[in-house]
């Protein structure tokens, strides 16, 4: 590994400032040269990116400009055309996936009981039905579902569908946690307490990549801001900075909720 | 010719008296068609999310050859079940043509290419649906088959209610194979088949309403079925 890792900010959720050493941990991502093209068209095109590994990095831009396709790209659903992802030591793929979890926009729950869904992850874990049972009542009770593990998934409103998507995210203690756009179109209670558990998550030093086009959700979770356009970083700051004065002319113009083409 | 008030009036007094004949001929073509359907259903649904889980070199031609074996002719499979199990044939020493074992066989190669096709469309539409979570999750291709089937579940009731409804109702295979031997393999429709042309209608219309009934019933049990599926969301 090269060590000439450029710190990136601290951010707000003060966890002490950034050692050589945490380029080496499993939320620690570098990105080279990530390209991906589809039928000739390049759709991501990221030269560097460095993130902090405990920090919670909020990707910002307008639609379309690849911000789905890059939480893809680092969990590594879809391979790149070219370039180099990497967390902490470990080159990206079913290794470090499996220590990460994903909550999409629109939650996938399968067709069973809200505590089905959760024990479908715990299951291919160790543990005794008992110690899997206690951790589900757990995971419920900290997403505001604990009175309705019995009730179809598939009932529940889509604010809580997304909250138990979230437990079941959580379920495996994660190091990473990837959203895409989580909240899009949710009640602003279940909105409120998907901020609360991400920032929970964070504090238990969870990497968090949270993209959002809600600017008021990025100044309450950012510590850094990815800001994403036509498939290009085109700046990633602390979060305190890329708010107060956005370095480049789309960003000031998205904050300023003007179009940006 | 007897009239066709007739035929009815001594099909519904065969059905009344519970004429043992008649009840013994339901019995073994239940017996046949469901043990096949069993069968069917143990091969036809890990095939079906095989060919959906598995993104395999040739699985277009696989999937375009399991699709044409459901349309493949009956009499077919029962003269190539026939060839294999005749005395000559590969099979012959097992001793089991004119038994139900061989036509529990015909009609499973007859209904498990039809079985397979429908639940692999049933499961495409899940798979699409959970694809990329699974594999987010990193759940293996063994859970994630399993999970399509169990996810599945009501889609795959109705694919195996239509697998059922063609080989209860199938004469062709079964004929073959079975030899229509009164108590030994006598089924519904190699009866009907058998007593219309030696023109006892009533027998055979009793046996085709109580047919008919079956499917009847059948078709109303998916359906019912499929309303408790969607109040749930399930389906």
């Amino acid at each position: 590994m090269p060590d000439a890792a450029p710190i990136v900010s601290p951010g707000k959720s003060d966890k002490g400032p950034p050692t050589p050493r945490d380029r080496l941990l499993p939320g620690a991502l570098r990105l080279d040269g990530l390209t991906l093209q589809v039928a000739g068209k390049t759709l991501v095109d990221i030269e560097k990116l460095l993130l902090e590994p405990r920090s919670v990095t909020v990707v910002m831009g307008p639609n379309g400009a690849g911000k789905s396709l890059f939480l893809r790209l680092v969990h590594g659903l879809i391979p790149p055309t070219s370039g180099w992802v990497s967390w902490g030591e470990v080159a990206c793929g079913e290794a470090t996936r499996s220590t990460q979890a994903m909550v999409f926009q629109k939650p996938v729950l399968l067709r069973r009981s809200v505590a089905a869904n959760i024990d479908f992850v715990l299951r291919h874990r160790a543990g005794t039905r008992a110690e899997r049972r206690s951790r589900c009542e757990e995971l419920l009770a900290r997403v505001g579902l604990a009175g309705q593990a019995e009730q179809p998934a598939r009932l529940l409103s889509g604010g809580e569908q997304q909250r138990l998507a979230l437990a079941r995210a959580l379920a495996t203690r994660p190091k990473v946690l990837l959203l895409d756009e989580p909240t899009a179109s949710l009640d602003p209670a279940s909105v409120q307490m998907i901020e609360q558990i991400v920032l929970a998550a964070s504090a238990e030093e969870t990497k968090v990549i949270f993209v959002t086009h809600d600017v008021g959700q990025a100044r309450r979770l950012a510590d850094d801001v990815a800001f994403l356009h036509h498939g290009q970083l085109i700046e990633h700051r602390p979060a305190a900075e890329f708010f107060t004065s956005p370095a480049s002319e789309a960003a000031n113009a998205y904050l300023a909720g003007r179009i940006v083409l | 010719m007897q009239d066709f008030a007739g035929a009815f009036g001594l099909a519904f007094g065969l059905i009344a008296s519970g004429d043992p004949d008649l009840f013994e001929i339901v019995g073994l073509s239940m017996r046949v068609s469901l043990t096949a359907l069993l069968l069917s259903c143990l091969i036809g649904f890990p095939i079906g999310a095989l060919l959906v889980v598995r993104k395999f070199f040739g699985r277009g031609i696989v999937i375009a050859l399991v699709n044409s074996m459901m349309g493949f002719p009956p009499v077919v499979i029962g003269l190539l079940v026939y060839l294999a199990l005749s005395r000559a044939g590969p099979l012959g020493w097992l001793g089991l043509l004119y038994s139900p074992t061989a036509m529990i066989i015909a009609q499973t190669l007859l209904i498990a290419p039809i079985v397979a096709a429908l639940s692999r469309q049933v499961l495409e539409a899940l798979q699409a649906e959970y694809d990329e979570q699974f594999r987010s999750l990193g759940v293996s291709r063994g859970s994630a088959m399993l999970a399509l089937i169990i996810d599945g579940r009501y889609g795959l009731v109705t694919v195996a209610l239509a697998g059922f409804g063609r080989a209860v109702a199938e004469v062709g295979a079964v004929i073959i194979v079975g030899g229509n031997i009164e108590h030994l393999t006598r089924v519904m429709t190699t009866a009907i088949a058998l007593e219309t042309s030696k023109g006892d209608l009533g027998m055979a219309l009793a046996l085709g309403i109580i047919l008919m009934s079956i499917a009847v019933s059948v078709n109303l049990g998916a359906s019912a079925l499929r309303a408790v599926a969607e109040r749930q969301a399930y389906a």
